[in-house]
């Protein structure tokens, strides 16, 4: 093609690329801010549009950014000004934080179907589903896998750890966390020990579980639900999920609707639906998590075999926005050394 | 009146095209800093300092590498203009900036890595060896396979300048290939030196993916990981804003210590060598050249070759028929081609005002409106795509609906991003020719439209191609802007891939990764086909 | 003219030598005495450059041999010939001194010794160039830095002397000064000299012998006052148009 062409085809095309990105606006709308890989089209986020706008007659419109951590600053950024109605996919780990902003509004509904490990009552957050950090070990490479966070510190460091660095991803806080609460002022002595073990640090998830599947290292930092992808998609039982003993971080996601969203009766019909059978159906085989109500039917037989934590730990979200920069200081400082 | 005002116009509206795109996001930011609490400008603690002398250090050793092992590469290359697949392998070596950085870290483990060709390789020769790369070496090498075939490329050309008779000359007076290096190639590389060693210094400095991966632990973190932890995690704004005034001023210093190293007149990037070599290697000098061509086919190629493997294992002809991926290529070539002719509309702009005032002061020194024009080609690339798209965001939030802004944000980032490389591609060809016709042409009268149809059109028509493959095959692979505004609607392919990748489906991802990687292949044969046309033409001179 | 032979000079001899540029098939013949000097002319691509070109070795021919002195030299490299080349331009290395400049072509490494030293300061006296040698290129004339191209060609001491359209960029005046140098050295070393040249004025201000090319062949030769008359090859006379040669 001729230059000149390609441009006009690019001028075009572009401004068709604008077109499409314009929101329809109908009325009965209900606008839904969210993460990326929720609304990917092997995630939730098809499914749950279906089911409700067969139910609510009306339009729900997903808006994805990149993850939980995003989304809050997007409502930052946003102030009253924001379209959200409704904001699904921040974590315990937010929400205080959340709450903190005054963009979010109770959300007035019955939660009693809701089943969490541990419990949890909030009058804005409803969670729509829950995991569990745990270490993932191949076990093609490892015969003896650790059956502790203490084992894992202090084993072989020729066996290498793909961890996520707390200051840019969930899985990475969720490390510097679950140490913490196991070992308390003693994280720092024991991030100095772990360090030998960690092969490297990588910003977000993907790279982490990439190395691991390409085998750079035996185990990796994920959710006791990774198993489960593979044994139902891959049909293998290769990747496991290492019990420890001492307990598994917990991590929630929970949706609440804004001051905003409060305004349209969609949103907290649509908060009410994360707590059906509709909702809590496209979780486990989509998001990979475990579904915070009951589902129409029973979960694939691959999740009874995942590990099951004798111990959930959590910190109050709270705790979390409180002493967040300090721990994440003191894993910085014991594993710069 | 018309041609004589209007090109610095030109180059001043694309200059400010630039200022405001990085100055207004970083003003917009500013100003939202202080009107929150803020304690982020005094917070510049012996943290931030090593994060800073860590993020200097990585770059610097990888652009001395880097430019360290092309010079010999450019030379063998520049030697060996008859060696089959010569073509092909600069074609390949387009390839590596457009692949997002998460592509090429899986390639290079999966040579490098310890479980790749590399350990596989020592298992069976049954030594105890397992490769560590993660650390340093895992960062320079990673850099090294970015930069090294853009700087071989970028020397290359600058060889590409040298006159024929300094060849006959070489071969006359029978120098060494040493007194040929230090008497013939050096002197034009090192005028060139200062702008490629630039270039590459500031695709280090920014680098965020690639240093975090390899790094092996946070000692290995950049001044660009602290920003988005700034941004993204803390929204400490101020801090954000006071970090990339830092990764600024930095740069600026360095590329002004750099530039006293020569004065950079930029050469191009092309592919066809416009000179003959006279000069007649030794068997010695070939088994050489050819070596250390080899060399850097198989350091380039085979972290390529891994992704191609991966993506080979993936089930691409079910990839091939889902609507989402094909989808993802239309959208990504739909804002790479626009990105990519925004891009070239500034370059150009910009080289045409920077070759006007040189032409009109003659022997005089550069006014700061064409140092301006110069440095504002290259210092956009270090401003975080994530400080402009959180700027932009806060700016526009009262006027429209920001997410309908996402697509022209993504084309102007892109834009901006291509333009020191599209910008080193038009210049040469520009002034060159500018040069040879000025005159002519003033005297009869063609200017304006006509001159750029005439004149200018014929000879730009293939540093243009080559510098749109260039500009698109970058934001093909961009990852960066999409993700900030992150509109469903606007889904790429390396977003898609990311997507993939995030929910488990590795295999997926390779293959995006190749059908992303043979895009860009297929977008440079289809530069230097045309390019290559017209440079047939061009080459039958007098005898 | 050229009656002082001297033991330097040598001849040069194509024998049936065959090249082809693009589409055009060369072929050359020719047999140039010793210590002459041969000016050739020609429209533009005719071969005038590649006929050098192979004599220094530049190019390889297809076919045929090219003997200097009675010797093969077909498959020598350029620098074992023994022959001289100036071209047109980019004969000086920007960074380098008038005296460096020289000494390359002694020593192409430039670790010079006293010997060469002297034989510079000779050739620098030889051109004119006196005083001038530490000079860059670019503070030097046109016809001082073709000066300095033809003093490394003295210190080279090679018998056979090429020059590439050597002052095509001199005004006139300069160029018979420089052509009128070129005899003077010629008259002193007794080189054999091959030029190529636009201005059949210049072949009879110095030549004994004129070639003549056209389409890759050579056309015409013979000493150039006959073959510059009015009686000389038509297709020459074409060439030269009406009287264009001024004389």
């Amino acid at each position: 093609m001729q230059p000149l062409e390609f441009m006009k085809f690019a001028l075009v095309s572009s401004a068709l690329a604008f077109a499409l990105s314009s929101p329809a606006n109908a009325d009965g709308k209900l606008t839904v801010y969210t993460y990326e890989s929720f609304t990917s089209e092997w995630g939730p986020g098809p499914k749950v549009k279906e089911a409700f706008e067969k139910q609510c007659t009306c339009t729900v419109d997903f808006v994805a950014v990149a993850d939980g951590v995003a989304l809050l600053n997007r409502l930052k950024l946003e102030g009253t000004t924001t379209k959200a109605d409704v904001v699904l996919g921040l974590d315990t780990n937010l929400t205080f934080e959340a709450q903190q902003t005054g963009l979010f509004a109770p959300h007035g509904i019955d939660t009693a179907a809701i089943e969490i490990p541990g419990g949890f009552k909030d009058s804005i957050f409803v969670p729509y589903d829950y995991g569990y950090f745990a270490v993932i070990y191949d076990t093609r490479k490892i015969a003896n896998a650790p059956y502790s966070l203490k084992d894992l510190v202090e084993g072989d460091p020729k066996q290498k750890i793909v961890i996520e660095d707390p200051r840019t991803s969930t899985p990475g806080l969720g490390l510097v966390l679950w140490m913490k609460s196991v070992y308390g002022d003693k994280a720092g002595e024991a991030w100095t020990k772990l360090k030998d073990r960690v092969l490297t640090v990588t910003p977000g998830w993907s790279e982490a579980y990439g190395l691991f599947t390409k085998g750079e290292a035996p185990m990796v930092l994920s959710y006791t639900t990774s198993p489960a992808y593979h044994l139902i998609a891959d049909k293998t039982d290769r990747y496991k999920a290492a019990s420890f003993e001492e307990g598994h971080y917990l991590q929630v996601e929970v949706a609440a609707q804004t001051v905003n969203g409060a305004k349209n009766p969609l949103a907290a019909q649509f908060l009410t639906f994360i707590t059906g059978t509709a909702f809590q159906d496209t979780i486990p085989e989509n998001n990979w998590m475990y579904p915070a109500a009951k589902t129409s039917n029973p979960l694939n037989p691959a999740f009874d075999t995942l590990v099951k934590p004798a111990k959930t730990l959590t910190f109050t979200s709270e705790e979390v926005a409180k002493d967040r920069k300090a721990w994440i200081d003191e894993w910085l400082e014991a594993m710069s050394k | 009146m018309a041609a004589s005002s209007m090109k610095p116009l030109a180059g001043g509206l694309a200059l400010a095209f630039l200022v405001i795109l990085a100055g207004g996001s970083l003003l917009s930011l500013a100003i939202e800093a202080f009107r929150g609490s803020t304690e982020g400008f005094a917070a510049f603690d012996s943290y931030l300092w090593r994060v800073a002398r860590f993020t200097i250090l990585q770059a610097l050793l990888s652009m001395v590498l880097s430019v360290g092992f092309a010079i010999p590469l450019a030379r063998a290359l520049h030697a060996e203009q008859n060696f089959p697949g010569r073509a092909m392998l600069l074609r390949l070596f387009a390839l590596p900036l457009a692949l997002p950085a998460l592509v090429a870290v899986l390639g290079i483990t999966s040579i490098y890595g310890r479980n790749g060709l590399l350990a596989t390789f020592f298992a069976w020769l049954g030594l105890d060896i397992v490769p560590d790369i993660y650390g340093l070496t895992g960062i320079l090498l990673a850099h090294i396979f970015f930069n090294l075939p853009l700087a071989t490329r970028l020397i290359l050309s600058s060889l590409d300048s040298i006159p024929e008779d300094y060849w006959k000359l070489s071969a006359q007076l029978g120098m060494s290939n040493w007194t040929q290096f230090k008497l013939i190639e050096w002197p034009v590389i090192l005028r060139n030196i200062s702008g490629v060693a630039g270039l590459i210094f500031m695709l280090c400095i920014t680098s965020f993916t690639v240093v975090l991966t390899l790094g092996g632990g946070p000692r290995a973190t950049t001044l660009e990981v602290a920003i988005y932890q700034s941004l993204h995690f803390d929204f400490d704004i101020a801090r954000a804003v006071s970090l990339t005034l830092l990764q600024l001023c930095l740069t600026v210093a360095i590329l002004g210590l750099l530039s006293l190293a020569g004065r950079p007149t930029e050469e191009g990037i092309s592919l066809r060598t416009t000179t003959r070599r006279f000069d007649t290697p030794t068997w010695q000098q070939r088994i050489w050249n050819i070596g250390l061509i080899m060399t850097g086919f198989l350091f380039v190629v085979m972290p390529m070759g891994g992704t191609v493997v991966s993506g080979l294992k993936a089930d691409l002809s079910r990839l091939l028929t889902e609507a989402t991926v094909w989808r993802a290529i239309l959208t990504s070539l739909v804002l790479g081609a626009t990105a990519a002719a925004l891009s070239l509309a500034i370059s150009l702009s910009l080289v045409i005002a920077r070759e006007h005032l040189a032409t009109q002061r003659r022997y005089s020194s550069a006014g700061l409106f064409e140092r301006s024009l110069d440095l504002g080609a290259s210092l956009i690339m270090v401003v975080p795509p994530i400080i402009i798209g959180a700027g932009w965001f806060i700016l526009s939030r009262h006027f429209i609906d920001p997410f309908s802004l996402a697509p022209f944000m993504v084309v102007c980032v892109n834009a901006a991003m291509a333009i020191p490389f599209a910008f080193r591609i038009l210049r040469p060809s520009w002034d060159t020719a500018a040069n040879r016709h000025n005159r002519l042409c003033d005297q009869l009268g063609i200017a304006g439209w006509n001159r750029l149809k005439i004149v200018d059109w014929p000879i730009l028509k293939r540093p243009l191609g080559i510098a749109f493959a260039f500009a698109m095959a970058l934001s093909l692979g961009d990852l960066g802007t999409i993700a900030l505004f992150g509109n469903d609607t606007v889904l790429t392919l390396p977003y898609l891939l990311l997507q993939r990748m995030g929910s488990y489906r590795t295999a997926d991802a390779a293959g995006l990764a190749l059908i992303l990687a043979a895009l860009c292949l297929i977008l440079m044969i289809i530069a230097d086909r045309g390019a290559a046309g017209l440079a047939g033409r061009d080459n039958h001179q007098n005898g | 003219m050229a009656k002082s032979v001297t033991e330097k000079g040598v001849s040069v001899r194509l024998n049936a030598v065959r090249f082809d540029y693009g589409n055009m098939a060369m072929r050359f013949d020719v047999s140039i005495a010793a210590s002459t000097i041969t000016a050739i002319i020609g429209p533009s691509g005719s071969g005038k450059s590649t006929l050098l070109n192979l004599i220094a070795g530049f190019e390889k021919p297809l076919g045929g041999s090219i003997e200097i002195d009675g010797i093969d030299v077909t498959t020598l490299s350029p620098s074992l010939r023994p022959v001289s080349m100036v071209f047109q331009d980019n004969n000086l290395f920007s960074h380098l001194d008038v005296a460096s400049n020289i000494g390359l072509g002694r020593r192409s490494d430039l670790r010079l010794e006293e010997v060469d030293k002297v034989e510079i300061q000779a050739a620098i006296q030889k051109v004119g160039l006196a005083g001038k040698e530490g000079r860059k290129p670019e503070a030097l004339s046109g016809g001082e830095r073709q000066r300095v191209a033809i003093a490394r060609a003295l210190v080279r001491n090679r018998p056979v002397l090429l020059l590439d359209e050597a002052f095509a960029s001199l005004g006139p005046a300069l160029r018979h000064e420089m052509l009128d140098l070129i005899g003077q050295l010629h008259k002193e070393t007794g080189m054999t000299i091959i030029m190529v040249t636009h201005h059949p004025d210049d072949a009879l201000r110095l030549s004994s012998t004129l070639l003549f090319l056209d389409n890759g062949h050579i056309i015409a030769s013979g000493p150039a006052r006959d073959l510059l008359s009015d009686d000389g090859p038509a297709l020459l006379r074409n060439y030269l148009g009406s009287k264009e040669s001024g004389f």
